[in-house]
């Protein structure tokens, strides 16, 4: 279990470090083995930097993220590092920024090579190489040999999804990886996830399209200004949205049919005719606590103000 | 030779997997090495000079200072660069100064590219209080009156050779190197291929090596390059004020010598052209080869 505790991200701002930016304030939650949570926000709500605390390449500011019961801070030299990265992995946001620009793109697999598979034969490695490739839908006479700029965008992601897959993980952390993709990879990619899902890895997706997460996904986190305000089983968060920020994500969503004017106006309309006041409710002005409420069994929501909405 | 023979095309066949076992990417850097015109032209005569400076003084029984032929020969058969108003052959002069310069160069450019680079990186890598610490002691040095601390080494020193001068300069001269690879590396450190590499198993020094230096493969060959020619002029700025080696000859000596004794004025032009020809030779074929590797080592411009 990947297991976020409290975790909060404060980065130095500004010159000599004046400011500071709360960029997570205490995420709660936890991937399991053969579980896909999705991790929903939008553009700078602290998604990348929740999945790279948990690769250990930003440092956590509060709390702790412990993977099946070892808290990865204590992880120190690089023996143990390397033990970690054995287990998880992670997909970067930027394809193009992933790739050393002055390599060819499948140096990516000759470093996992020579850190972890030294003793392997080339000719079994190649045979690695070119199973992993496959299960990303790449040609492997397409791909290889070439450099990062003479890729494609999808190319060079499905790449990295490959280069994750040659290690043995256990936990796969996902930054956006289905956004450059077209529709017809899209659905190869989000079936190899299954598949994976099915092997007993463990997922996060991040990502901001909301009808992605809904269908890969158990779990759903959404995050909003860099704290979680809901999250629970995703039928439950996707089917009885408690929170006005989740509602409003997920009323968002461009319909055909529909003008987001109505939209917006029907979402007021409800707010408003809801009238009963529930336990997670706070007194109109009440700063909203970081610790969520169990609204339902495993249903969790940040308390918020009787007939608050969201501010976009 | 592998290197004259066309790159195996990765849509061929099976060879081209190739390109994942590491031995690939030095062929390719190396094929387009070769045919690289600027990168040729600049190792040739960088080449020819050291040739020069490494093998003619073994031709010459005669030292550079010794006094061996009329004054003020003009260049001819026999004296090919000429003669000093002492009578020594400049020719000789010269081979002794490339020579001199040579070793300057490499090894007070060397000192100082070697402490700049390892001092850059880890500040810019590292950050934090290492960066800090590493900051300090670079301004310190910086600050340094270097001629002062050298007038007071000269004192304590019985004689001067041109390893001592290079180990001075070059422990002298890396602060602005450290700097200006420091920002580099910062900036580096915080690209996503950096953390793939984190991600992959690998040390810090590696990443450092590995993946950090080759983006900026140019920049440090820059560096050197200035450090090299930073040396040779800072050299013969010392040996000016009387704290070159005490005995040997640099081309900047020559060039000292000849204006000293009035070369400009009496019209004696190659006294001082060949140590100003040869200084600017070595430093711009430097230069030339720089440009060169960048295209080799950065393939978005090869196909420009
Ligand atoms: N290295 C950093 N230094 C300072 N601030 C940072 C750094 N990285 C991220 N931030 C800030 O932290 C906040 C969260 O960034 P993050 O990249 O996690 O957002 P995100 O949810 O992934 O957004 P997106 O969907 O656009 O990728 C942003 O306000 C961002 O400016
Ligand atoms: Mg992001």
């Amino acid at each position: 279990m990947l297991r976020f505790d409290r975790v909060s991200k404060v980065y130095n701002v500004g010159s000599f470090g004046s400011d500071r930016l709360t960029a997570v304030r205490e995420a709660d939650f936890e991937v399991r083995r053969g579980e896909v949570v999705a991790l929903i926000g939008e553009s700078g709500s602290g998604k990348s930097t929740l999945g790279k605390m948990a690769l250990r390449i930003a440092s956590v500011s509060q709390g702790t993220i412990t993977c099946d019961g070892t808290d990865i801070s204590t992880l120190r030299g690089n023996r143990r590092l390397k033990d970690y990265y054995r287990r998880v992995q992670g997909v970067f946001q930027d394809p193009f920024s992933s790739y050393n620009p002055v390599f060819k793109a499948d140096r990516v697999f000759a470093m996992v090579r020579g850190e972890y598979y030294r003793d392997v034969p080339d000719a079994q490695w190649r045979a690695k190489v070119h199973a992993a490739l496959e299960t990303v839908r790449l040609d492997p006479q397409q791909i290889l040999g070439k450099y990062p700029h003479q890729l494609s965008g999808g190319q060079l992601q499905r790449l990295l999804i490959a280069r994750a897959l040659l290690l043995d993980i256990d936990y796969l952390v996902a930054d956006e990886i289905i956004s450059m993709l077209d529709a017809s990879t899209r659905i190869d990619v989000l079936n190899l996830l299954g598949d994976l899902k099915a092997r007993g890895l463990g997922i996060l997706f991040i990502t901001h399209d909301l009808a992605l997460g809904n269908y890969i996904s158990d779990e759903t986190v959404i995050v909003h200004k860099g704290s979680i305000v809901e999250r629970g089983r995703t039928e439950k968060v996707f089917g009885d949205p408690l929170h006005p920020y989740t509602k409003k994500l997920l009323s968002s969503v461009p319909q055909f049919h529909k003008k987001w004017e109505e939209v917006e106006a029907e979402l007021k309309a409800r707010e408003a005719a809801d009238t009963r006041i529930r336990d997670y409710h706070l007194p109109v002005g009440q700063e909203p606590p970081a610790q969520l409420f169990e609204a339902d069994e495993g249903h969790f929501v940040q308390p918020f103000p009787h007939g608050a909405r969201a501010s976009a | 030779m592998t290197a004259a023979q066309p790159l195996p095309d990765p849509l061929a066949g099976p060879e081209g997997t190739a390109a994942a076992l590491p031995e690939a990417p030095r062929r390719e850097a190396l094929y387009f090495a070769l045919r690289n015109k600027k990168l040729l032209i600049g190792s040739a005569i960088v080449g020819s000079l050291l040739l020069l400076g490494i093998l003619a003084p073994f031709f010459f029984q005669n030292g550079p200072n010794e006094r061996i032929a009329p004054p003020g020969l003009e260049p001819s058969a026999q004296y090919w660069f000429g003669t000093t108003q002492f009578g020594q052959d400049i020719f000789v002069q010269f081979a002794h100064g490339v020579r001199s310069t040579f070793l300057v160069g490499v090894l007070g450019g060397g000192i100082g590219a070697v402490i700049g680079m390892t001092v850059g990186f880890v500040a810019g890598y590292k950050g934090g209080w290492i960066d800090e610490i590493l900051n300090m002691i670079t301004n310190v040095v910086l600050v340094l009156p270097t001629l002062a601390v050298l007038l007071i080494i000269a004192a304590y020193l019985e004689s001067r050779g041109i390893v001592m001068q290079s180990l001075f300069i070059g422990l002298t001269t890396w602060p602005w190197a450290a700097r200006a690879i420091r920002s580099q590396a910062l900036s580096l450190s915080s690209r996503d291929y950096v953390d793939l590499a984190r991600l992959s198993g690998f040390r810090t020094h590696k990443i450092i090596l590995r993946d950090i230096a080759p983006n900026m493969s140019s920049y440090l060959f820059m560096t050197f390059i200035l450090l090299f020619g930073g040396s040779v002029l800072a050299a013969a700025g010392l040996d000016f004020v009387g704290l070159g080696p005490t005995d040997g000859m640099s081309l900047g000596l020559m060039m000292h010598q000849a204006v000293k004794w009035g070369a400009l004025q009496l019209g004696v032009w190659w006294w001082f052209v060949p140590p100003g020809l040869g200084i600017t030779a070595i430093v711009g074929s430097l230069y030339i080869m720089n440009v060169g590797l960048d295209e080799v080592f950065n393939p978005k411009l090869r196909e420009m």
